[in-house]
């Protein structure tokens, strides 16, 4: 029993990364009042840029500078659409997750000829589990030595940003002067211009952020959690991370806490399926149970998103381009 | 010849085909507290906008403190020591008293070492200048006035030694108002410059040292407010003689068409926003709710005309009676007899990108006679459409044009066209006038008279206290979500109204 | 020239600049790719237009984007940014399959109406739930109907896989429907005529698209029901001044998107493969978007924009079969582009075209009032 926990909560963080990274990321964007449902298309083109970049060039570490870049340069298409030119921010995003769908695909086919994937990357060229110190010598220490040997330590760096991401947002949302501005934006930019700060500069200096935390997700998918991408890798995993930032009521915490809550779904899938399937036999056939397996997450999207999990407050002037003339 | 602390030269400003501000001078002299007046629409509030960098003047200079400056942002404004207190408070709702002050005074990364700095800071100026507010308190947990204040605090905190007042009193009592009156004395005192927009008279006359008019556009006038009066500068104001009263005969009440009883609404977020309102409206005669905006008004109007459920209480109108288990929507209360002018015509009475033809049936598009077995009359609508337009003067009467292209006086004028060509037995009408030139309110004034006198029932809502004054019959004042009391509109004065709009009843006053 | 002919020109203008910025950017990926843009337009026009066979498939994949482009449309009149055609789809084609493989002993013309019935209840539900969330609860639906592309996903996988696959038959795959039961093919519509035509998959749904297209136009724009529709699109607190329950009307709007999502089933199931496939729909609701938004989110202009998907579509397979390096997903990236500049940046030209238009419409008036002088 203390195994399998051990085991489904090492599987648990492995897969919250994505989410967690996306979540933050679409925390900054949102909390300055610029919606973002294109963490999806920042996810999947930073998958394909890492992988890519991370093949030609044998370092994973390239893959996510790459990956980064990606994000960006899709978070500022967003900004000049829906910042500067004021354009519908729902439709943009749609716009830059479809032209990401059929980018890396194009992009990858050209290159690899592969139907949609990238090469297998070589252990150089990928993020691999760190062997925290003492891990081996504390892992005998009944409790915490299992907790530290196995569920701490051997993960890759990019597990370790991420659960430093939370933090940080935390802190840069609310602790600093920055995000002082960012959290007056999203409640009432007017407020903000009058009293001289740019509002579309806060937006776009979030978007950086945004862009920053959206293509790690992805390269975390195609050079940590996989080694090579394949098309459609992210499978709606930008969407889940946006579920779990509205549920959090946009703050880093319980965003996180969402996220943990998806991926704890996730493992317990892969690791109880076989087990619930002779649990169940003769009552529910096995491709039904493993079907309502596979559609949970987005089930669950569905009832976070409903709100029968508490009432969720957005910042005020979401989705709101800000404009002074009348 | 004393210092000027702004000089305006020449300033145009056009928006689109509009033009707000057509070769606007003004000079206004250190020290002293210069009134800037005219009607909705006027220009008063583009122009402080221009000079508070919120917009960019197509032509002309600005100098302030006898320096030619130029502002291009507010950034630039707060540089040149202007501030500015706007008609809609700049503030955010979540924050405290403080974070909106540090709002962009910020210096250095981590927010905690400006907050302690800025708190020592603002309590001095607190006292200097008699403006006590709990710094730590969220700005939504404070009454308006208090709000008022904080808007006040933040230009100081900025350096201003110009500050700019838009419409402040439309949201105060008079007797805040009177208070604030205190406080801009005050500043004077202190050798601030203070500009004080407004369209009331009273104000101007009350509190400024010298005015400017503005009428569409364009300044007219300039006057030491001690060798001006009122008449004089209503007459500038709107380029002809003004009757300040509407002419009305005395009501002939008859039967009772609306019967409000024990209604209370709390809000989404569950604020009791009505408590225990109980009246009556009978044919004939106009009710006026008056009262300070946000005082309940809005919510109780919702209720009334269905657009929001009631919760508990009873409604009686003509033969039907709505209980929350019967509650009914829009549309049954427009069966029911009742006409609705909305206060906003903008978000609520018009669907401002469709045609007037389509807007002239908005409530009403089920009616048999615009409708076919499947598809609509169109041209019956049409029909009906410039019938009413043409009743209603509204202008242009064309049919087809897009609802935003009209002005803000023939967008009401729609609206009240559609509503009352319907020969309702009860309207119900909020803030009729509500970003309306003169002529528009004259004619939308007298309509609602004519409804009076051919033996309807009307029930006015406006914070408007001239308005509830001129047309009203008995007048009902809200505050708190309670109606303070009940005055025949015969017995009526500005001090006792006042009194009851600040939560005073007549017992203890 | 009136206001309207003056909109209509400069809504047509920034269409068109919209369409061709996409167009270009996507030229400089090809030629980014070491590809020939040009020679690459030559083989999709070619590949769409240049015989028979190519010109059928063309107006098939047409007829697809016709419904999903409503299925789009008629949520954005009501405010509603519905990307779960895909799902809507996906559902409403297997309604359509059931019906067939159920009812294949009875007649066509008893078998077509209840296969479009059983395709808007079906399909309708799939876009009403969402619906009703967004209605009722709040929730956005561009997340809710994204779900619901995953959930219908899985279901249809586990359907095809253990349900409707025969046994002993390999892949995921109802069985065929009896022949009874198909749509006409187009040559064989042509042959009642005399008419000898190249056999494509392209089939009667065609025509019935065609109808969707002017109920639609009539619905929105002459019924009471459409008028709701839009107002509450527009400015929903009017609405609900005026009566209309916005709740109500956006659970209709989105039960009317998945009818009209549906009815792809009819054209890919019941019209061209006879039996209930994997991922029948696969980006065809996705294209609904871009063909409604390029459109204008009005019938006439559906119709233009499914037509030049159409041809992307068809020519763009055909390209990717010529060029190697050209993969068939470019239709994707296009579409992604057209979304972004005729959805997202619509008005980046704006000005400027109306700037435009205004001098040319000067130059009219000054002809005018010239002219009579000229004359006198």
């Amino acid at each position: 029993m203390w195994t399998d926990i051990i085991v489904i909560l090492d599987a648990t963080f492995r897969i919250s990364v994505p989410f967690i990274l996306a979540a933050m990321g679409g925390i900054f964007a949102e909390r300055s009042g610029v919606i973002d449902f294109g963490l999806e298309g920042k996810m999947l083109g930073g998958a394909f840029v890492a992988a890519t970049v991370a093949h030609w060039t044998q370092s994973a570490w390239l893959g996510l500078l790459g990956a980064i870049g990606i994000g960006i340069v899709f978070s500022m298409m967003h900004g000049y659409a829906s910042v500067t030119k004021r354009g519908n921010q729902v439709v943009s995003c749609v716009a830059i997750n479809i032209f990401a769908m059929g980018l890396t695909v194009v992009l990858a086919n050209a290159w690899f000829h592969m139907g949609g994937q990238t090469p297998q990357l070589p252990k150089g060229a990928r993020f691999l589990p760190i062997e925290l110190p003492f891990a081996d010598a504390l892992s005998e220490v009944p409790i915490i030595g299992d907790i530290y040997s196995k569920l701490i330590s051997g993960h890759s760096v990019l597990v370790y940003i991420a659960f430093l991401a939370v933090p940080f947002t935390a802190w840069v949302v609310f602790k600093s002067s920055f995000g002082l501005r960012l959290r007056a934006t999203g409640e009432n930019p007017l407020a903000v211009d009058t009293t001289g700060i740019s509002v579309n500069k806060t937006r776009y200096q979030a978007l950086i952020l945004n862009g920053i935390l959206g293509g790690m997700s992805g390269a975390y998918l195609s050079t940590a959690h996989l080694a090579f991408f394949v098309k459609d890798m992210s499978a709606g995993k930008g969407y889940l991370a946006l579920a779990a930032m509205i549920v959090g009521k946009w703050r880093p915490y319980p965003a996180m806490f969402a996220c943990l809550l998806f991926s704890i779904l996730f493992a317990t899938k892969d690791k109880y399926q076989h087990e619930m399937q002779i649990m169940m036999q003769g009552i529910v056939p096995a491709h039904l149970l493993n079907s309502f397996l596979e559609m949970s997450p987005y089930i669950l999207t569905v009832v976070f998103l409903a709100g029968f999990v508490g009432k969720a407050v957005a910042p005020k002037a979401i989705g709101q381009p800000f404009s002074k003339e009348k | 010849m004393t210092s000027l602390a702004i000089e305006l030269t020449e300033i145009n400003k056009n928006f689109g085909e509009v033009c707000a501000n057509k070769n606007v001078s003004l000079k206004i002299e250190s020290g002293t507290i210069h009134g800037i007046i005219g009607e909705n629409g006027a220009g008063k509030s583009t122009l402080m906008s221009i000079l508070y960098g919120f917009y960019q003047a197509d032509s002309g200079e600005i100098a302030v403190k006898e320096k030619p400056t130029v502002i291009r942002s507010a950034h630039d404004a707060i540089l040149a020591g202007i501030g500015m207190v706007h008609q809609h408070f700049m503030l955010i709702d979540t924050f405290t008293v403080l974070e909106n002050v540090v709002l962009g005074t910020e210096t250095g990364f981590s927010l905690k070492e400006s907050m302690q700095a800025s708190a020592r800071e603002l309590r001095r100026i607190e006292k200097d200048y008699h403006l006590e507010v709990d710094i730590n308190a969220v700005i939504n947990t404070l009454p308006v006035g208090l709000q008022q204040r904080v808007e006040i605090l933040k230009a100081l905190y900025r350096g201003a030694e110009i500050l700019i007042l838009d419409e402040p009193t439309g949201v105060l009592t008079p007797q805040e108002a009177d208070h604030l009156f205190r406080i801009l004395d005050e500043l004077r005192e202190q050798g601030k410059t203070v500009i004080f927009i407004t369209h009331k008279l009273r104000e101007i006359m009350a509190i400024t040292d010298n005015v400017s008019v503005m009428r569409q556009g364009e300044m007219v006038a300039h006057r030491s407010t001690s060798q001006t009066n009122r008449e004089e500068l209503a007459e500038l104001m709107v380029g002809r003689k003004v009757l300040l009263r509407v002419e009305k005969a005395p009501a002939k009440t008859g039967r009772m068409e609306l019967k409000v009883e024990h209604l209370n609404v709390t809000d989404d977020s569950g604020v009791h926003r009505v408590k225990d309102v109980c009246f009556e409206v009978h044919s004939g005669e106009i009710v006026g709710i008056a009262g300070v905006s946000g005082n309940g008004q809005s919510e109780l109007m919702d209720v009334i005309t269905g657009i929001k459920p009631l919760q508990n209480g009873q409604i009686q109108i003509n033969d039907e009676t709505i209980t929350p288990a019967l509650s009914a929507d829009a549309a049954a209360m427009r069966r029911f007899g009742m006409a609705h002018v909305p206060e906003d015509r903008q978000r609520r009475g018009l669907v401002t990108s469709f045609s007037a033809n389509e807007n002239i049936i908005l409530g009403y598009h089920k009616d048999p006679a615009y409708n076919g077995f499947i598809e609509m009359d169109r041209n019956a609508i049409i029909q009906s459409c410039k019938k009413q337009m043409k009743h209603f003067d509204v202008r242009p009467g064309n049919p087809f044009l897009r609802t935003s292209l009209f002005s803000g006086g023939n967008q009401q004028k729609l609206v009240v066209a559609r509503e009352l060509e319907r020969d309702p037995s009860l309207l119900v009408v909020g803030q009729p006038t509500r970003g309306v030139d003169i002529g528009a309110i004259e004619f939308i004034h007298r309509q609602i008279i004519a409804m009076r006198d051919a033996g309807k029932a009307v029930l006015l809502i406006s914070v408007e206290l001239d308005e509830i004054l001129s047309l009203s019959d008995r007048i009902l004042v809200m505050f708190d979500g309670q109606i303070m009391g009940e005055i025949l509109a015969k017995d009526a004065n500005e001090r006792e109204i006042g009194l009851l709009m600040a939560g005073v009843r007549k017992e203890a006053a | 020239m009136n206001e309207r002919r003056t909109e209509t020109l400069v809504v047509t203008l920034v269409t068109f600049t919209n369409l061709f910025i996409a167009f270009f950017i996507s030229g400089v990926v090809i030629w980014a790719l070491g590809e020939d843009p040009w020679f690459a337009l030559k083989t999709l026009l070619y590949g769409a237009f240049g015989y028979d066979e190519a010109l059928g498939y063309t107006l098939y994949y047409t007829t697809n984007f016709i419904f999903t482009g409503l299925a789009f449309a008629i949520g954005f009149h009501c405010g509603l940014f519905n990307i779960g055609a895909e799902g809507q789809a996906y559902i409403g084609g297997l309604a359509v399959g059931l019906i067939c493989l159920w009812l294949e002993n009875w007649p066509l013309w008893l078998v077509f109406p209840l296969a479009v019935s059983a395709s808007i209840i079906f399909g309708g539900i799939w876009g009403a739930i969402p619906g009703y969330l967004k209605g009722k609860r709040g929730s956005h639906e561009v997340v809710t109907t994204i779900m619901f592309n995953f959930i219908a996903s899985v279901i249809m996988v586990d359907l095809l896989s253990h349900v409707l696959r025969p046994d002993g038959q390999m892949s995921p795959e109802s069985r065929d429907f009896a022949e009874r039961v198909w749509v006409p093919q187009m040559h064989e519509i042509f042959e009642w005529f005399g008419i000898q035509i190249t056999q494509t998959p392209l089939n009667g749904t065609f025509f019935f698209a065609l109808l969707c297209l002017i109920l639609v136009w009539r619905f929105i724009w002459y019924t009471r029901w459409g008028y709701e529709i839009r107002t509450v699109g527009t400015n929903d607190t009017a609405a609900v001044y005026a009566g209309i329950s916005v709740s109500r009307n956006i659970i209709l709007a989105m039960a009317l998107c998945g009818g009209l999502a549906g009815f792809v089933g009819i054209n890919e199931i019941m019209g061209s493969s006879h039996r209930i496939m994997l991922n029948f729909q696969a980006g065809i609701g996705f294209t609904g978007i871009a063909v409604s938004l390029i459109g204008r989110n009005h019938p006439l202009g559906i119709l233009l924009a499914a037509l030049l998907f159409g041809i992307l579509y068809q020519g763009g397979a055909e390209l990717s079969f010529e060029v190697q390096a050209i993969d068939r997903h470019l239709v994707v990236l296009i579409q992604g582009l057209v979304i972004l500049f005729a959805g997202a940046l619509e008005h980046l030209f704006r000005p400027q075209i109306e700037q435009f238009v205004r001098i040319i419409t000067n130059v009219e008036k000054t002809e005018q009032a010239v002219s009579p002088t000229v004359n006198n």
